[in-house]
């Protein structure tokens, strides 16, 4: 009885920890035509709000979902379908997708577990969603203070054809919380280890932040590994650093020092829920996280809060495809002087605007 | 297992030991009486309990003892203190109330401790002391230390569930703790032949399964033997003894007590009892010591309080700044 | 993918992973083994409710049971604390505190001060607290208030297991006595918890939702009852901040003054008995301090000045619950107007 013109707009699932999405607001209305790639609605989850884009063509003829619902991850939201399919037949199909969410059959799905490897005698946690394909895969490496968990928006949608990993630098999430010197050559020769204790042979590295001059210093350490470098609001592009953030962020131990600073994350602070500062604080409670983070603060930053590390010196030789992607409103590294990509959002650009980000990854 | 120990020296001490055992009694003597005298003159503030006349319990326990052992004391704690090494100027300016002190002018006569001597504190509380020394001792046990922990405590707190307690603790974990009971007759204004139910107190051992001994506290030699014995059983991981010193004190239950409770004991024990005197005796008749070796310590000691008297009169009281401070390491 | 345990298996985590780090760390208490000196199995309770069970196996020498001496035993505890060891010990209830409540505040408490600063005393007193197992008077107390009142104690009371653990490692690392005071009836809620150790600094309330209406500060399982109160009075459109201060001794007087400051509005929740209690103390403080923020008078929610009462029908009526809370807020928030 299904009738393929009938198609349906699911609540998404962004990262891990994601359950059930809110909608904030719908942009579009019965009756319109909507394109791929058009934005549809915001939706907060409990970490944070992004806006839902249409990966399908068509005339939107109901919304299931108001404003304000707040549904589990695969539940219909919307249902798109030629003009000639009779409304009986989109009655049909809303109601089944009612029908499913009250009874709880979305609420069970499993979820992938993260897994983890030894590189140089430290546990290295991440998770890998895609399945295996003729593609290369992509790794994702986070930012100082963050974890695999902060690509929540850009890993699922890269994962559609190809193995998307997303780890956790020593000091991070779930690895070892022994950062050793914290140097740069450390975390990057973690990465390439990595790389080979999973068995890639070849991959999209992607990094932000810290993670961005990590996969830099990757791909000059193991050229022959790297298909492309997709650098993230990259540490070591000159630039005054926002060091009072980066100190800051390293020494708070409290909520009420935590959370004025993360404000600087985002071009709209509003993005600061607290379950973000919540996770953030739970991070920095583990044993070993406050002496990474004061050893890695160390390689980021000179005495005099100048950045450390220098990436263009580390990227003089990669030949792999090279592109760099900054937020206009970053806070925290200022966008460089000449060409670079540039997005609307702060420096968590890949949770700010990652539909861009998406588009801008040379996969 | 109770008995009395024969008033023999069954345990060679050379004449340096002999001398550093009088020269604690000594002290302690000169401490006590200079103290009785300056209160009496209304320098020295609050509660004062003046160990005089107990000296050979203190000094005769405290000798068998090192940096690896710990006592608790009592509110009668200057004699303890000064025989496990406390710093007598540190003490007498502690007393004063003076920011010198021991304990910066906090603590005062029933709090004086010093940690680091193993001198876990005279204490305010009648009983306080032996639950903390059955801690102690633990710890040297798991430690693997050889050490040992000495609860002193009087007739009063034998009396007190925490000391009752802590017999039967120290005992079913074997545990090396000496409990010394020195009943000097009186809790407050209470004979103890009133407040004690057994003949003698030492005789509550056999409840806890332990050897008890009574010594006649007068005689530093009793004392000295009786502990060595009870240090090394404990260091030997043969655990705990209960060792009941009897004597007088001297002087009232504190500084001001009229003392109308009592009989003509005092000037009797002074007399013919007198632990000093009786120590001097001894050692003098077997050639030990001679009277002017004796009559040098006295003179050195007298000098030695009476400087440490002027010197805490002199010492600063604590500044306002010192009332919020000590009371967590961090908070 | 994150786990989930109970309070129960958090402290027990806790108590572990710092047995397993410090060897300094014992554990000691009554039955905390279970079965000394008895013809049956070791270690065949691990306490009256089992939060130290297992450990006796894993670390030979360091879970002692005690007789039922508390007297003795806690204050061995503070002694060995002051001899270099970190004594973990049980107080099984904390209503047994009139039996050895002078090792505890005239000894422990007072160590570090009057010997002018020279004491070190790390011990952690582990206690069940508060109403609810139909468990009488003398079994069922919330003492908190009287632990909190002494100088030189500090009082972690946590409300779920996340915080048990994160607080129990912390009073363990502390170089203060701790009371730890464990609800009996949290034991078998559960909370995402991480396997790895980690800290909770004392003095650092948790807000535990946001809400601009009306500031309620809760303590342990009255966490629990505010959060039902509020969901309810999200439906009427009030939005109720939580604040759970996690340690009574120190308080986060901040966090409770800033909120009050947004909200205007403080209900203190507390399942003690009325007259010094916390709920008074934290009501004084912001009388006190921001009394200009106040647009309602403070309102508490305590148990009644009775002993907690058996019966089930009396007991459930002495607990305050969500509808009670909800209605001190509905009064805050109606006040005046």
């Amino acid at each position: 009885m299904a009738d393929e013109r009938i198609l349906r707009i699911t609540m998404p699932k962004w990262g891990l920890s994601m359950k059930t999405g809110k909608i904030i607001e719908w942009f579009v209305e019965e009756g319109s035509t909507i394109s791929t790639g058009d934005d549809l609605a915001d939706i907060d989850t409990d970490k944070i709000a992004g806006t839902l884009e249409s990966t399908v063509d068509g005339l939107l003829r109901r919304i299931v979902a108001p404003a304000d619902s707040e549904l589990p991850i695969g539940a219909t939201l919307a249902v798109v379908a030629p003009a000639e399919v009779p409304d009986s037949e989109i009655d049909a199909v809303v109601a089944e997708a009612l029908a499913e969410v009250e009874s709880g059959a979305l609420e069970a799905e499993a979820e992938p577990e993260p897994q983890s490897v030894e590189v140089a005698g430290r546990t290295i946690s991440y998770l890998t969603l895609g399945a295996e394909t003729e593609a290369e895969p992509v790794v994702l490496v986070h930012g100082y203070g963050g974890d695999k968990n902060s690509w929540l928006f850009v890993q699922q949608p890269l994962a559609e054809h190809r193995p998307v990993h997303a780890l956790d630098l020593p000091g991070h999430g779930a690895s070892s919380k022994d950062v050793g010197d914290g140097s740069l050559s450390l975390l990057a020769d973690t990465v390439v280890g990595f790389l080979d204790g999973v068995g890639i042979e070849r991959a999209h590295l992607v990094g932000h932040s810290l993670g961005g001059a990590v996969v830099a210093a990757a791909a000059k350490a193991a050229p022959e590994k790297v298909a492309s470098l997709t650098l993230l609001a990259p540490a070591g592009f000159g630039g005054r650093p926002n060091a009072g953030y980066l100190r800051g962020f390293a020494a708070a131990t409290s909520r009420r020092e935590l959370k004025p600073l993360l404000g600087d994350l985002f071009a709209d602070p509003g993005l600061v829920t607290r379950q973000l500062v919540d996770d953030l604080l739970r991070y920095k409670r583990l044993d070993g996280v406050p002496e990474a983070l004061r050893t890695l603060l160390g390689t980021l930053l000179t005495e005099a809060g100048e950045q450390a590390i220098d990436t263009p010196g580390l990227l003089a030789g990669v030949e792999a495809p090279v592109t760099v992607v900054w937020g206009r409103e970053d806070k925290i590294l200022p966008l460089p002087e000449g060409k670079v990509e540039q997005v609307d959002a702060g420096h968590m650009l890949h949770m700010e605007a990652a539909n861009d980000i998406l588009r801008l990854i040379p996969l | 297992m109770t008995g009395t120990l024969p008033t023999t020296v069954t345990q060679e001490l050379g004449p340096d030991a002999l001398l550093t055992a009088y020269r604690t009694m000594r002290t302690v003597r000169e401490f006590e009486e200079r103290v009785h005298k300056e209160f009496a003159g209304g320098d020295i503030p609050g509660f004062v309990h003046l160990y005089a006349g107990e000296e050979a319990s203190a000094a005769g326990v405290c000798m068998h003892l090192d940096d690896r052992d710990a006592i608790a004391s009592t509110h009668r704690g200057h004699g303890h203190c000064i025989a496990k090494g406390v710093d007598v100027g540190g003490m007498m300016a502690e007393i004063y109330g003076k920011a010198t002190g021991s304990c910066k002018g906090k603590g005062g006569s029933m709090h004086i401790a010093d940690l680091s001597k193993g001198m876990l504190g005279a204490n305010g509380i009648v009983g306080g002391g032996p639950p903390l020394i059955c801690g102690r001792a633990l710890a040297a046990k798991q430690q693997g230390s050889g050490g040992v922990a000495v609860a002193f405590f009087g007739d009063g707190a034998s009396n007190q569930g925490t000391t009752l307690e802590s017999l039967n603790l120290a005992s079913i974990w074997n545990l090396p703790a000496i409990f010394v009971a020195e009943n000097n007759g009186y809790a407050e204004t209470t004979s103890s032949t009133w407040s004690v139910a057994t003949d003698d107190i030492a005789d509550r051992a056999a409840a806890f399964g332990m050897p008890g001994v009574i010594v006649d506290g007068f005689d530093f030699f009793a004392v000295h033997e009786a502990a060595g014995e009870a240090v090394a059983r404990a260091r030997e991981g043969g655990g705990p003894t209960l060792i009941e010193v009897k004597f007088t004190r001297y002087f009232g239950h504190f500084e001001g007590d009229q003392q109308l409770y009592r009989g003509d004991e005092v000037a009797h024990a002074r007399e013919n009892l007198d632990c000093l005197k009786r120590f001097r005796t001894r050692v003098t008749e077997a050639g030990q010591l001679t009277n002017e070796q004796l009559d040098g310590v006295d003179t050195e000691v007298a000098e030695f309080i009476d400087q440490a008297v002027t010197e805490a009169k002199a010492a600063p009281k604590p500044g306002p700044d010192q009332l919020l401070t000590d009371v967590y390491v961090a908070y | 993918m994150a786990r989930s345990i109970t309070y129960r298996e958090a402290i027990n985590e806790a108590l572990e992973q710092e047995m397993e780090r410090d060897p300094r760390v014992i554990v000691m208490g009554e039955d905390n083994a279970g079965g000394e000196g008895s013809p049956g199995e070791m270690d065949a309770w691990g306490g009256v409710l089992g939060v130290t069970k297992g450990l006796y196996g894993k670390f030979p020498g360091r879970v002692m049971d005690t007789p039922i001496s508390e007297s003795a035993f806690i204050g061995a505890a503070i002694g060995a604390a002051t001899g270099g060891l970190r004594p973990v010990a049980e107080l099984m209830f904390i209503d047994f505190m009139g039996v050895c409540f002078d090792q505890i505040f005239n000894q422990a408490a007072k160590f570090r001060y009057m010997f002018g600063g020279k004491a070190v005393t790390p011990v952690v007193i582990r206690t069940m607290w508060g109403a609810g197992l139909r468990a009488a008077a003398q079994h069922s107390q919330s003492l908190l208030p009287v632990f909190t009142h002494i100088p030189g104690l500090k009082v972690a009371a946590p409300s779920n297991a996340y915080d048990a653990k994160g607080l129990m490692i912390s009073a363990i690392r502390d170089d203060d006595p701790v009371i730890f005071a464990e609800h009996k009836l949290l034991y078998d809620t559960a909370a995402e918890v991480p396997q790895e150790s980690y800290t909770i600094p004392f003095g650092e309330a948790n807000i535990v939702r946001e809400g601009s209406d009306v500031t309620i500060v809760a303590i342990g399982r009255m966490v629990g009852m505010a959060a039902q109160a509020a969901d309810e009075l999200a439906g009427s459109g009030i939005q109720a901040e939580i604040i759970d201060p996690r340690t009574t001794s120190p308080l986060d007087t901040d966090t409770i003054l800033e909120s009050v400051e947004n909200t205007g509005r403080l209900v203190v929740v507390d399942e003690s008995n009325p007259r010094c209690s916390l709920a008074c103390d934290i009501g004084a403080m912001v009388a006190q301090e921001a009394f200009g923020s106040l647009r309602a008078p403070i309102r508490m929610v305590t148990g009644p000045h009775t002993p907690v009462p058996f019966s089930d029908a009396l007991e459930d009526l002495f607990i305050p619950d969500a509808a009670k809370i909800a209605g001190a807020v509905k009064k805050a928030v109606d006040y005046g107007g």
